[in-house]
């Protein structure tokens, strides 16, 4: 029926408020950088969820590959020296 | 290899944990969450018609204003659906082509009219309450991107239970004629209500496959249930009758009984041939072929943006 090619794909993240990260909500399809705006705001904020969106679109993020990750945070694990459980400090130490 | 990647999958169910998009997942599990997905976000756009209907006609500036933030947001939850819906690897297009075709379908509900003013409140209170019911175990879906849009919409979907209950309490506290009005949606509308949460569990055959993969939560009955209990103390309140003779409370089971729907007429709705699925389907149909100069538009702006 529609043979139109879809708009690009842009993933849509929001800062809530001044003071936090901008988060993940979803993503939607826009013609351009400027609608892909118009549109997140329109689909993402309508009850005041936010003070900033970034669009990017989603063909221009880079990903790991979820298959490979095991490797890729393995070390992460292995070094158990970088976690603060790590290290015994008597309880009645002074609170750290 | 597909031993492997399918016991890392049945893990993470088992664990209550996320399937994410770029996950390994069986076939099946992925076909089943394309048409539930799918089927729940044309609900969201056909769900936008018979509220829509009203729009020019509401009584007051207030509720016009009420009535079109109510649909947009409907329009929003179809938008987080099927933004959802395609982290699965379907198209927009594929979806909205399957939709006019009727090669996907939307909740049987959409297919009743709206002929009164007091229908915008049932739907609130009754339709979009029993929507309340199915959505909110669905919020710890095992589909990550799909739990995720459940929870915005829950979210959303109170201000519009609270709107139509409003509505209707506004009714009951006005004359002889409009609390008969109230009366009379809430007759109409009891009984596809009931039918949202689809056929007896008897009589479902996806529901234990879906219970195993962690989509769904809860059975249809289990769900009906929590509506029916939900509903009687709310109609009370309203001073409204639900019109089934067998409800009554049941001290032994600690729960309501009621009568069962027709279930002739929600296959045959499912079908096809519900009071305004030809209207639905067409009105879709139009709207999308209407757009298609702005959606052109849009593309050649960008494009020749992009030239520049």
């Amino acid at each position: 029926m529609s043979v139109q090619p879809e708009w690009p794909l842009y993933e849509i993240f929001v800062r809530g408020k001044r003071g936090l990260n901008h988060v993940h909500v979803g993503s939607l399809h826009a013609a351009d950088d400027e609608m892909a705006l118009r549109h997140a705001r329109d689909v993402y904020t309508r009850r005041n969820e936010g003070v900033s969106i970034w669009a990017v679109r989603a063909d221009l993020v880079v990903a790991s590959i979820p298959d490979e990750k095991d490797p890729l945070f393995a070390t992460a694990c292995d070094n158990v020296y970088r976690h603060t459980t790590f290290y015994a400090i008597p309880d009645f130490g002074p609170h750290m | 290899m597909t031993d492997t990647l399918e016991a890392d999958f049945e893990r993470t169910i088992e664990h209550h944990d996320r399937i994410e998009p770029r996950d390994w997942m069986p076939e099946r599990y992925r076909a089943t969450l394309v048409r539930q997905i799918a089927q729940h976000a044309h609900s969201e756009i056909i769900g936008m018609q018979p509220e829509g209907n009203w729009l020019t006609r509401a009584p007051s500036l207030r509720r016009k204003a009420i009535l079109l933030a109510k649909v947009q947001d409907e329009a929003g939850h179809g938008l987080y659906l099927y933004s959802a819906c395609e982290t699965l690897g379907v198209t927009r297009g594929e979806l909205t082509d399957k939709l006019i075709a009727g090669r996907q379908k939307y909740s049987s509900i959409f297919n009743y009219p709206t002929v009164t003013y007091a229908d915008v409140g049932t739907i609130g209170w009754l339709v979009d309450g029993a929507a309340i019911c199915n959505q909110v175990p669905l919020c710890r879906t095992s589909y990550g991107p799909y739990g995720r849009a459940m929870i915005r919409i829950c979210k959303e979907e109170s201000f519009h239970q609270r709107q139509g209950f409003e509505l209707l309490m506004t009714m009951m506290s006005g004359t002889d004629e409009q609390r008969a009005m109230v009366q009379e949606s809430v007759d109409r509308f009891w009984w596809p209500a009931l039918m949202m949460f689809g056929p007896p569990d008897a009589d479902s055959p996806n529901t234990a496959q879906s219970m195993t993969w962690g989509i769904k939560r809860d059975t249809n009955d289990d769900l009906r249930q929590k509506f029916v209990d939900m509903s009687v103390p709310q109609a009370a309140v309203l001073g409204v009758t639900l019109p089934d003779p067998a409800l009554a409370w049941n001290d032994q089971r600690g729960h309501y009984d009621f009568g069962q729907p027709d279930w002739a007429e929600f296959a045959a709705v499912v079908a096809g041939s519900g009071p305004c699925n030809a209207q639905r389907i067409a009105h879709r149909k139009r709207a999308h072929d209407e757009g298609a100069w702005v959606r052109d538009a849009a593309t050649a702006f960008a494009r020749q943006e992009a030239s520049l």
